[in-house]
C-alpha cells in the first residue's frame, strides 16, 4: 500500500505539534521517522494509523483519501511503544482479538482464529507459548506477541511505535534483524518512529529525519549521513563539530584568518563550519585545512581523538587520528576534514 | 532485624548487637507502640463486635431469631435489600462511567467533576436528606408536581430512600476505578480498536476486564454502605414503621424501645448487619489480594 502524506499540519490545545508535512512512502518500503523527542515523528505515525486527525492537509492510502477515517477503517497494524497487549488474554487470546472483533459476517470460525494465530506464532518463532500470559513473557517476546497480532488483521500498512524502545541493547539488536527479516518475507509498507540513529540507518529503507515538527530531510542512510541536507540533520546523525565561522567573498574565514578549504558560493556573512571527527587526513606540510593547537588526546577504540583548538579564541573540534601517532607531539597541526559542510547563520 | 544486623556485621567487624535498620525503632519502643495499638483495635473494634452478638444472645438463641417473625423487621429487611438492589446498580453504571470519562480524557471541567464526585463524602448525610426534603418535599414544586400530576411521592417514602441512598454511596465505585483507570492509561483501548474492534467490544473486551477487581471491590463497599446508612436515610423517611425503615433505622426504633425483648431484637438485627459486614470484609480483603497483583502487573489475570 502506497502512503501519501499531504500538507498536514496538526495542533494539539493551539500548540503545533507538526507544521505542513509531506511525506510519499513507496509500497513495500520500511520507513523510520526519526527524530528527538518532541520532533513530532509519534505523531505523525498516530496521525497515519487514525488514532488522531489532522487540523489541516490529508492523508492518502493508495489513491483513497483517509483523512476523515476512522482508525477501524483504516486496517493498519498498530504495535505500541509499551506493547499495550491484553493483561487478561493469553498470547493465542491477544493475536486473535483482531478476528475475534470482526462484525459476523467477515469473522472466521473459531478454529480458523486459532490456526492464523498459531501461523503467526511460527513467523514470529514463538510456537507452544500460545496459552501464556503477557506477563509470564520476557519484554521481547511481547514485543513480537504485539507484533503478530498486529499481522493477524491482514492490515494494509504496518506502523510501529519505538519498537525496541523498552529493551536491552542485545534483544534490541536481535530483533532489528528480525524485523527486517519479517518485513522482507511479508512485505508489508512499514513506518517505525525511533530515536535511535543507529536503529534507523540500520534498518530503513529510507530515514525521515525531523526536529520541531519538520521534516528535515527524507533520504537513504548514505544520503543523510554524506549529504545532510541542513544543520540539523548534520549535527542530529552522527557525530560533529561545529565552529562558527564567516564568509568573505567566497572564502571562509574564521577568527579573520582564512581557513585553507575550497571556496563556498555562499554569500557573505556569518555562518557554522560542520565536520566529522573521522576522515581527518593531517596534511604534512602544515599550510592546508584547518590549524590549530593540540589540546588533548584521548585513546577513542581503534583511533585515537585528538582534541585541537582552532583560531583566536581557540574554539575545540574533535577530530579522530590513526591511535599509531603521537599527538601531543605535534604541537601545532594543520587537518584536512573529509566530510564538512557550511550553513549560512539563519 | 537478626538477617539485616548479620548482614551489616558482615560488612564490618563490630558486634551485631549495635545495628538496626534506620527505619526501626528499639524493641521496648516497638513493644509499646504495637501494645498500644492492639488494645486499641481491641476495645474500639473487636469489643463492640462481640458486645453485639453477646447482647442479641441475651435471652437465648430462640428469642434472638423470633425477632424476624416480626412484620416491621421483615419489612425493614426486604426494604433494605430492595434498597441496595436499586442503588447499587445505578451506581455502578454512574461509576464506570465517570471513572471512564475522568481517567480517558482531559476536558473542560474535569478537576469540579472529580471534586463533585467527592461531595457525598464531605457532606453530612444528615444533611443530604434534608437537602432532598427542601428539594423535593411535598410543598417544594417539583415534590407538589409529582404527587399531583403522577401520585408519586418521593419524601417520606421509598423512592426518597432509594435517592438518599444512592447520594451517599456515589463515589465509591468511582473512586476505586479511577487510580486504577488512569494508571492503564488508554494504550489497551487503541490497541483495541487498531485492530478494528468498535467502541463497545473495547469497552467490554479490554476496559472492562481490565478493571473488573476493583470493579467488585467498589462494589462491596457500596453495597456495604447503601445497606448501612442511617442518617440522610433517617431524615428522608419519616420513619413510617413496617413502609420506610431500613434496617439500621429499624435497630434504632427497636433499641429505643426499652423492652428486654426489643432490646434483643434490636441487637439481634444489628448482628445481621454486623455480620453482612465482616462477610464484606472477607470478601473485600481477598478482592484486595487479587487486585493488587494485577495492579503489580504480576497477577495471572484471573
Amino acid at each position: 500500500m502506497e502512503l501519501r502524506v499531504v500538507n498536514v499540519r496538526k495542533e494539539f490545545d493551539r500548540f503545533p505539534a507538526l507544521h505542513d508535512v509531506s511525506l510519499d512512502i513507496q509500497s513495500g518500503e520500511l520507513i523510520a521517522l526519526l527524530g528527538p523527542s518532541g520532533s513530532g515523528k509519534t505523531t505523525l505515525l498516530r496521525l497515519i494509523a487514525g488514532l488522531e486527525f489532522p487540523t489541516e492537509g490529508a492523508i492518502y492510502f493508495g489513491d483513497e483519501d483517509a483523512s476523515r477515517k476512522s482508525v477501524q477503517e483504516r486496517n493498519v497494524g498498530f504495535v505500541f511503544q509499551q506493547y499495550a497487549l491484553f493483561r487478561h488474554m493469553t498470547v493465542a487470546e491477544n493475536i486473535g482479538f483482531g478476528l475475534k472483533v470482526r462484525p459476523g459476517s467477515s469473522r472466521p470460525p473459531k478454529a480458523e482464529v486459532r490456526r492464523r494465530a498459531s501461523e503467526l506464532l511460527d513467523l514470529v518463532q514463538l510456537s507452544g507459548l500460545e496459552k501464556r500470559y503477557p506477563n509470564q513473557l520476557s519484554g521481547g517476546q511481547r514485543q513480537r506477541v504485539a507484533l503478530a497480532r498486529a499481522l493477524a488483521i491482514e492490515p494494509r500498512v504496518l506502523l510501529l511505535d519505538e519498537p525496541f524502545g523498552a529493551l536491552d541493547a542485545k534483544v534490541r539488536k536481535e530483533l532489528r534483524r528480525w524485523l527486517r527479516e519479517i518485513h522482507d518475507r511479508t512485505g508489508h509498507t512499514t513506518v517505525f518512529v525511533t530515536h535511535d540513529q543507529e536503529e534507523a540507518l540500520e534498518l530503513a529503507d529510507r530515514v525521515v529525519v525531523m526536529s520541531q515538527g519538520r521534516i528535515e530531510q527524507v533520504g537513504t542512510a548514505d544520503e543523510v549521513y554524506d549529504r545532510p541536507a541542513s544543520p540539523f540533520v548534520f549535527g542530529f546523525i552522527g557525530e560533529s563539530n561545529i565552529i562558527p565561522v564567516s564568509i568573505r567573498g567566497g572564502r571562509i574565514l574564521i577568527d579573520g584568518s582564512e581557513l585553507a578549504l575550497p571556496g563556498t558560493a555562499l554569500p557573505d556573512g556569518p555562518a557554522r563550519l560542520f565536520l566529522r571527527p573521522h576522515g581527518v587526513v593531517i596534511d604534512p606540510t602544515g599550510g592546508g585545512g584547518i590549524t590549530g593547537k593540540v589540546v588533548s588526546s584521548r585513546r577513542h577504540g581503534a583511533l585515537r581523538r585528538v582534541e585541537i583548538a582552532v583560531g583566536d579564541a581557540g574554539h575545540r573540534i574533535e577530530v579522530d587520528l590513526p591511535a599509531a601517532l603521537n599527538a601531543r607531539s605535534l604541537g601545532t597541526v594543520s587537518v584536512q576534514p573529509q566530510h564538512w559542510e557550511i550553513y549560512p547563520d539563519a | 532485624m537478626a538477617e539485616t544486623a548479620s548482614g551489616l556485621s558482615a560488612a564490618s567487624a563490630q558486634p551485631a548487637r549495635g545495628f538496626r535498620s534506620a527505619l526501626t525503632e528499639a524493641r521496648p519502643v516497638r513493644i509499646v507502640l504495637i501494645a498500644l495499638t492492639v488494645l486499641i483495635l481491641a476495645v474500639f473494634l473487636v469489643l463492640p463486635l462481640i458486645i453485639i452478638f453477646v447482647q442479641a444472645l441475651d435471652l437465648g438463641l430462640g428469642q434472638a431469631l423470633a425477632t424476624f417473625q416480626d412484620p416491621d423487621a421483615i419489612s425493614a429487611i426486604l426494604l433494605t435489600l430492595l434498597v441496595a438492589v436499586i442503588a447499587v446498580p445505578c451506581n455502578l453504571i454512574f461509576g464506570i462511567a465517570a471513572a471512564w470519562a475522568i481517567a480517558k480524557f482531559r476536558f473542560r471541567g474535569r478537576a469540579f467533576l472529580i471534586s463533585l464526585i467527592d461531595l457525598p463524602f464531605s457532606v453530612s448525610p444528615v444533611v443530604a436528606g434534608l437537602v432532598y426534603i427542601l428539594l423535593l418535599g411535598p410543598f417544594t414544586p417539583v415534590g407538589a408536581w409529582l404527587l399531583e400530576d403522577f401520585g408519586v411521592r418521593i419524601i417520606f417514602a421509598v423512592p426518597g430512600v432509594v435517592l438518599a441512598t444512592i447520594f451517599v454511596t456515589f463515589p465509591f465505585i468511582a473512586r476505586e476505578l479511577i487510580p486504577l483507570m488512569q494508571e492503564q492509561g488508554t494504550g489497551d483501548e487503541e490497541a483495541a480498536l487498531s485492530l478494528g474492534a468498535s467502541g463497545w467490544q473495547t469497552f467490554f473486551f479490554v476496559t472492562l476486564p481490565n478493571v473488573k477487581w476493583a470493579l467488585l471491590y467498589g462494589v462491596l463497599l457500596c453495597n456495604a454502605r447503601a445497606m448501612g446508612e442511617f442518617g440522610a436515610v433517617s431524615v428522608i423517611s419519616g420513619r413510617l414503621r413496617g413502609e420506610t425503615v431500613t434496617m439500621p433505622l429499624q435497630i434504632e426504633l427497636y433499641y429505643q424501645e426499652f423492652r428486654a425483648l426489643a432490646q434483643v431484637s434490636a441487637f439481634s438485627m444489628a448482628a445481621v448487619l454486623a455480620g453482612l459486614a465482616l462477610v464484606t470484609l472477607v470478601i473485600k480483603t481477598w478482592f484486595e489480594w487479587r487486585y493488587a497483583d494485577q495492579l503489580a502487573a504480576a497477577g495471572k489475570g484471573h
